[in-house]
């Protein structure tokens, strides 16, 4: 089979296209998964290119230059979208929230992805008394409050980027918890785990090598619904004082500060919350069109 | 179905306790809680004298142990700031939380349920895209900002309603829409796939062939039977709602039960904070507990999981 080559027409026509090609053509014909991806790929590259990307230093202070507006407002070039009440530039403020937005959704969504995995399929796989366990855990941290309980600890510990991340972290691995749960419980009486561990397979091999490749695509769904659901809640907690802490370009902290010249000035919380907004939802789009190209029948 | 009920029960408690047990170890998180409460600039002295007036000084367990006792009793200890019991502080802040909640819940349902099933009747025209649209868009929304522009359009702009307090009904309209745009795409979502399930099954079909008119085979018979899962996940978003409202309650300064949560952990107020929780997680679980006895006694299916 592997010395055929892929390329030649007379395979191709007998075969139709591969799965592979199948898949690429659903990704790009679906309008929002690729919206999703081309903004979030966007974004990600002004996160890691923000010291070349940010006109000015995010943080350094200008009262001079305090409140101007931004260009469509009648402001100058020289700040684009105007500067804020130390007189910062808007637009170096922006570009560095997006590394701040990015890093604490992908580092939560990973830890608690962890979690939520380990939890899921031991309580899918195993079953009896480990399943009752863990849907145990699951009703208990779906009766914490999140928002309250990631208020009072980050403000017990003190506001900072790290303890954001691990709070927010420790908190949202419920739902992938349920997802892997439910895919393990699926896979798990098929033949070809039946088979590998009839071979002799050890149970950390049958669930890396024979469960894990068949639930890894609804696992990535819950990634990017996670990783949006994190920095939503980071936005927020910065919002009420309890995030981010000050100087830290954060867009739920631009929002917080804007709040109070929102009167005069609505463009200083209008810009950041739509830029949130954005992210946000392209990491949404890119979730629910993964999930309906490589899963369609999980559609709802 | 009595049985159901008491294993539920006994889940819904077993829960509540551990929920309670997380709730106060919280004040443990900081090391030292008295040194946390006499604050930074308090001297070796202090710190001794508040851990033995608070009783820090005894075990853990010991302490949560007399906590829980006088929590079952309803006594939530006394605020740290305002010298009063949590109890009655509480008490008095739920009654806006729980109407923010209800208007909340009735909002989302209102237009949810409507556009849901309008949707489920004629797949991929303008009215479901539109309800596709509003939900993807509902759930990418900041609330603290969907707030902020309310109020700079409805408040600043128009002048039509009031930017914060709680006086008149006018002040709920803007935090009612808020919070219920967070708990709409949700229910939304469950209600269109239940729908389009529903109307593809053999009954319906059995129903349209003996003649039953349009309106009676949507809502008599499609409805119906579609809107149960939708009542169990209303019951649960309350929940979740009630433990969101501290964002909106901050932005329209609705002086309920989330902002006192908001202005207690500025104030480093640990009792208020952690009945505040426990309160919190206790309508959830109520809730939650209610919708699936709900749906067992519906659903008799739903009795043996």
């Amino acid at each position: 089979m592997t010395d055929m080559n892929a390329n030649d027409p007379l395979l191709q026509e007998v075969s139709g296209p591969s799965p592979r090609q199948i898949l690429f053509r659903r990704v790009v014909t679906h309008n929002g998964l690729m919206f999703g991806l081309v903004v979030v790929a966007l974004l990600a590259l002004v996160a890691i290119f923000a010291p070349l990307l940010a006109p000015h230093d995010p943080y350094s202070q200008n009262l001079l230059m305090r409140m101007k507006p931004p260009v469509f407002l009648g402001g100058t070039w020289e700040y684009p979208l105007g500067t804020d009440h130390l007189g910062r530039d808007y637009l170096s403020r922006l570009i560095y929230g997006a590394r701040v937005s990015l890093m604490i959704g992908a580092i939560a969504a990973l830890i608690s992805g962890l979690i939520g995995t380990a939890l899921g399929v031991s309580a899918g796989y195993f079953g009896g008394r480990v399943d009752a366990a863990v849907t145990f855990l699951i009703n208990v941290r779906l009766a914490l409050p999140v928002v309250l309980v990631a208020l009072a600890v980050v403000a017990v510990m003190g506001g900072s980027l790290e303890i954001v991340i691990m709070v927010l972290g420790l908190l949202l691995w419920d739902r992938f918890a349920v997802v892997m749960r439910s895919s393990t419980l699926q896979i798990r009486r098929r033949e070809y785990v039946a088979a590998a561990q009839a071979i002799g397979a050890s149970t950390p091999r049958v669930i890396l090598s024979e469960i894990m490749p068949n639930i890894v695509n609804n696992l990535i769904v819950v990634v990017t619904l996670e990783m949006a659901h994190a920095i939503l809640l980071e936005a927020a907690l910065s919002f009420l004082g309890v995030g981010v802490q000050p100087p830290t370009p954060s867009w739920g902290l631009m929002v917080s500060e804007g709040k109070k010249m929102m009167l005069f000035d609505a463009w200083l919380v209008l810009i950041p919350g739509a830029v949130l907004f954005v992210l946000v939802l392209a990491i949404n789009l890119m979730g629910d069109g993964l999930r309906d190209v490589t899963a369609p029948e999980n559609r709802s | 179905m009595l049985q159901f009920i008491l294993k539920r029960l006994m889940l819904a408690a077993i829960v509540a306790l551990t929920v309670s047990f997380i709730s106060f170890s919280l004040m443990f998180l900081s090391g030292d809680p008295a040194a946390a409460l006499a604050g930074e600039t308090a001297s070796g002295e202090d710190i001794e004298a508040i851990r033995t007036l608070y009783g820090f000084d005894r075990p853990m367990l010991v302490q949560y142990w007399e906590w829980l006792g006088s929590a079952l009793t309803g006594d939530l200890g006394q605020s740290y700031y305002f010298k009063l019991p949590v109890a009655s502080l509480i008490a008095d802040r739920l009654g806006v939380t729980m109407t923010l909640g209800l208007c909340g819940i009735t909002f989302a349902l209102l237009t949810a349920v409507p556009l849901g099933v309008a949707a489920a009747i004629r797949p991929n025209s303008f009215i479901d895209r539109l309800s596709l649209f509003m939900s993807v868009a509902g759930q990418a929304m900041p609330s603290f900002w969907f707030g902020l522009i309310l109020i700079v359009v409805f408040s600043i702009k128009f002048g039509m309603l009031p930017p914060s307090g709680a006086s008149t009904w006018k002040h709920f309209i803007m935090p009612t829409i808020v919070l219920g745009y967070y708990a709409m795409p949700a229910i939304m979502r469950l209600t269109r796939a239940g729908m389009l399930d529903v109307l593809s099954s053999d009954y319906i079909r059995t129903a349209r062939a003996k003649g039953a008119s349009e309106v009676r085979v949507l809502f008599k018979h499609g409805l119906r039977n579609a809107i149960i899962p939708v009542v169990s996940l209303a019951a649960v978003q309350m929940g979740f709602m009630l433990g969101g409202s501290i964002v909106v309650e901050s932005i329209f300064a609705l002086h309920g039960a989330g902002f006192l949560a908001w202005e207690s952990i500025g104030r480093n107020d640990l009792p208020t904070v952690q009945a505040l929780i426990l309160v919190f997680a206790m309508f959830y679980i109520v809730f939650t507990f209610l919708a699936d006895v709900l749906n067992a006694w519906l659903d008799p299916r739903m009795r043996s999981s």
